[in-house]
């Protein structure tokens, strides 16, 4: 469990992190979700001890960050930001130093550095020089430090930052591996990502939580949650005619797109459209129940939290 | 205690994997050795000691330990390692003693290696071995003074130019208020009791008893003070100053 209570941080007169509460608990793979600069990093640099919080403090498994830092530290593997490693080292050399930091001699070493060399495929490298690795290596070999102790938190900031989208399929397997019995904290600006490997996904803007839920349960605040889209030939003519059933709400067109809105009260939309076109014979493709956009709600959210409250015109 | 070793161990193997170690080990014999013989007259003054190699050493090592201290924490911040380092389970303190003792073991390692000029007065003469010693321990006193002002300074900065300019000003001012001249000046400008107080606190003066062979308590204690000192100060800026 980790429980983060009115965690605060203030640089100077800014302030990055703003009472920011809330709890994980173990099984859960939580997205950090929001804009550049609105706090995901300076929250999980003090979750992992990097930064004092201003005010206000985290427990990691029980251990106060603030009073008890070093024993928090022991239960987390950290990914900071863009991986940074130390270049002159062999990823062998690398992963070892970081085994007897973490308290492993011996044979334990070794068994604990080839079990997250065969995790993350290092193998073929294990005696290359960090620094002359392309970036999906070293982002491994960064991955490769965080689980090396098999820690019961892990928090990556970015993780697939940067990767080529078979090792970014990579990355996200493994967390899901990971996810068992584990508390995993990962931040993205990537939604997709959300859906792929997030149980739970908060949205951050200017040092605040606005918003935690599932996935699924975020898009479904989106206004396309529940319409209907699809293509047709005259869309502006099929969009006006739509806008009469007692099921549909506002009717939007962009290109050959026409989407139709659902109406508080007004019924089964799917199947009121479907009807229609049928009377109509409409030559009509693609059409498709919008489980609703994740980049819509993050776009409103954050834009919201940072003083322009009036939602934005989707563009599609 | 382990982890100050690890950390040890990985630091002093990072420059050997890098031709920081090389360099600075061949610029510092060729260096030392030139300025023995050329400038110092090792030959012509015709007494078996090691008195012009010693008399130079603060000033070659007024460049040469700014070079190796710079890049301790400015490098880590520049790369972002130090964010790596201190989310491990290691105290800044164990970070702060375990790379300090790095760097100057790897400076006594090419201190040692001048034992060549040691090998030759003895052969030429009779020199006097315990004094001889003592200057060296002496001259690693004060590279490790200099190492510990170098290494809280590299501290402040992520820009290892800078770390290297601020340590070279800051150590040339310490060894300059023992220079008989600047301590001759004070004296005109300051009561006398002062500018004493001032002098006092120069590398220069101490580290001329040692190179003469003379171990004093005070003196021995002066050297470990200023590198606990900077050493702390190292640790309070790394606390208040992880990020940026």
């Amino acid at each position: 469990m980790i429980e983060v209570k009115s965690l605060t941080r203030r640089f100077g007169p800014f302030t990055a992190v703003d009472r920011l509460t809330f709890s994980v608990g173990e099984g859960e793979v939580l997205g950090f979700l929001g804009p550049n600069g609105a706090g995901k990093s300076t929250t999980m640099k003090m979750l992992t001890g990097f930064l004092e919080p201003s005010s206000g403090t985290a427990t990691i498994l029980g251990h106060d960050i603030r009073n008890d830092r070093l024993a928090a530290q022991r239960e987390i593997g950290y990914l900071p930001e863009g991986a940074p490693l130390y270049g002159e080292m062999t990823v062998l050399q690398f992963l070892e130093f970081i085994a007897e930091v973490r308290g492993f001699h011996g044979p334990e070493r070794g068994a604990k550095v080839a079990a997250a060399m065969g995790r993350l495929q290092l193998d073929d490298v294990a005696g290359q020089t960090i620094e002359t690795l392309s970036k999906g290596y070293k982002r491994r070999v960064g991955l490769a430090q965080a689980i090396l102790h098999d820690p019961r938190v892990l928090i990556l900031d970015e993780p697939t930052d940067g990767l080529d989208p078979n090792q970014k399929h990579e990355v996200r397997r493994l967390i899901g591996e990971m996810a068992a019995g584990r508390i995993i904290i990962i931040s993205t600006h990537i939604l997709e990502e959300v859906h792929a490997v997030c149980t739970r996904a908060m949205i951050i803007a200017a040092g605040r939580l606005v918003a935690d839920d599932t996935p699924d349960g975020l898009a479904r605040l989106s206004r396309y949650y529940g319409a209907l889209t699809f293509q047709v030939a005259a869309p502006q003519q099929v969009a006006s005619d739509l806008a009469s059933l007692a099921a549909a709400g506002a009717v939007e067109v962009s290109g050959s797109e026409v989407t139709v809105f659902p109406k508080d009260g007004g019924g089964d939309l799917l199947s009121a459209v479907q009807q229609r076109i049928a009377e109509r014979g409409w030559q009509v493709s693609g059409l498709r129940l919008e489980n609703g956009r994740l980049d819509e709600v993050f776009r409103v959210i954050t834009r919201k939290a940072a003083g322009h409250p009036e939602p934005i015109k989707e563009a599609a | 205690m382990a982890t100050i070793m690890t950390l040890l161990r990985r630091e002093l193997g990072a420059y050997f994997m890098t031709p920081v170690a090389w360099v600075f080990i061949v610029i510092f014999l060729m260096l030392s050795s030139g300025m023995t013989f050329f400038f110092g007259g090792f030959y012509e003054r015709g007494i078996a000691d090691l008195e012009p190699f010693f008399r130079f050493l603060p000033w070659l090592y007024l460049f040469l330990v700014p070079a190796i201290a710079m890049r301790l924490w400015a490098e880590e911040r520049k790369s972002g390692t130090i964010e790596l380092l201190l989310t491990l389970p290691i105290t800044p303190a164990e970070a702060v003693v375990a790379k300090y003792l790095a760097a100057w073991v790897f400076i006594g390692i090419a201190l040692a290696l001048t034992f060549p000029l040691w090998i030759t007065v003895a052969v030429l003469g009779d020199p006097d071995n315990g004094a001889i010693l003592t200057a060296y321990l002496g001259s690693w006193l004060l590279a490790g003074s200099y190492l510990a002002i170098g290494s809280c300074l590299s501290a402040l900065t992520r820009n290892q130019v800078v770390a290297f300019i601020l340590a070279v000003v800051v150590c040339f001012s310490i060894l300059l208020i023992g220079v008989p001249t600047v301590v001759e000046a004070l004296h005109g400008l300051l009561p006398s009791a002062f500018a004493d107080g001032i002098a006092a606190l120069s590398l220069l003066a101490r580290f001329d008893a040692f190179s003469r062979g003379v171990i004093d308590f005070r003196d021995l204690a002066y050297f470990v003070l200023v590198i606990v000192f900077w050493l702390i100060a190292n640790r309070i800026v790394i606390e208040l100053r992880k990020a940026g």
